[in-house]
């Protein structure tokens, strides 16, 4: 089974490379781009086949490892 | 006292903390991998500054998770004293240690040069050689020191005297100038500056020195 976790940095928390991206499309000529968030994707592949199960095991490494709680919010997708 | 330095693939301040902690204390310095399971008997831990796991993830993240920061959070809850430098200040916020997190600098640029401390408080043994007010020239190297808690940590920091160190002309964005804090029990210190590299006259400075003497003393 695939899994897809997203990562982004929490509301509220500085981002300066998503602000740093917004910038450069407006340098760029890109207008009416008013925010930009820079997080990150981690694709997993499971042995698990159960959804359910997965994604409890998904939400667990999340909270270890693949977030840090303080400072960014994780989403979970499974294909 | 007996000190011991992890070392994690990609540490680069190791051996300037050993050399620094050699010459305040007159003894060796253990050096342990960051794959042992176990620390040799250990007055103070020191997790030095470097690029642990090419700070892969976050920074500090995979060192936080590595066998040796077991036992190291072990020893912390015992009442050992630990040290985090640099990186080793990721690494302690990344493990729970120490609360908050480090975050991207806020101009975005690596930033490595010296800068001025105030001494926020002597009541530590990290800081016991200071008098609080004490402004210390020390270096910075990092990329991602710029230090975020929540409202209610940040007052929590201020108000159980925990913060140890702030920046006079703050480099990377820290909330509240912050340059290093203290866990509750106060045994446990975290900053981005280098003392070890600011305790040699040879290296341009030696404010970093009453750091290590008054751990050793």
């Amino acid at each position: 089974m695939k899994a897809r976790v997203l990562v982004m940095p929490r509301s509220g928390v500085l981002d300066p490379q998503g602000k740093a991206v917004a910038q450069a499309l407006a340098g760029l000529g890109f207008e009416g781009v008013a925010a930009a968030r820079q997080g990150k994707v981690i694709e997993l592949e499971l042995a698990e086949t159960d959804p359910a199960a997965a994604e409890a095991a998904l939400a667990a490494m999340c909270e270890r490892l693949l977030a840090n709680p303080v400072i960014e919010d994780y989403t979970i997708e499974i294909a | 006292m007996k000190a011991v330095v992890i070392v994690f693939p990609g540490s680069n301040c190791d051996r300037d903390a050993r050399v620094a902690l050699e010459a305040a204390t007159g003894r060796p310095a253990a050096m342990v991998w960051h794959g042992d399971p176990d620390l040799p008997p250990a007055d103070l831990v020191v997790l030095p500054g470097g690029f642990s796991y090419g700070d892969y993830l976050r920074p500090g993240a995979m060192a936080s998770r590595s066998p040796v920061m077991q036992a190291v959070i072990r020893a912390a809850r015992r009442g050992v004293r630990v040290l985090g430098i640099c990186n080793g200040f990721q690494v302690l916020t990344e493990c729970g240690l120490l609360p908050g997190a480090l975050l991207r600098n806020a101009g975005l640029r690596f930033v490595c040069r010296p800068v001025t401390l105030r001494v926020e408080t002597a009541d530590s043994a990290f800081t016991g050689g200071y008098r609080p007010g004490d402004a210390l020239r020390m270096p910075v190297a990092h990329h991602d020191g710029n230090y975020f808690a929540d409202a209610g940590t940040l007052e929590r920091l201020a108000g159980e005297d925990r913060i140890a160190f702030r920046y006079l002309d703050n480099p990377n964005g820290s909330a509240g100038d912050i340059a290093g804090i203290l866990n509750g029990d106060r045994n446990v210190l975290g900053m981005m500056p280098h003392p070890e590299r600011a305790a040699d006259a040879l290296l341009g400075g030696t404010d970093g020195r009453a750091l290590f003497e008054s751990l050793a003393a």
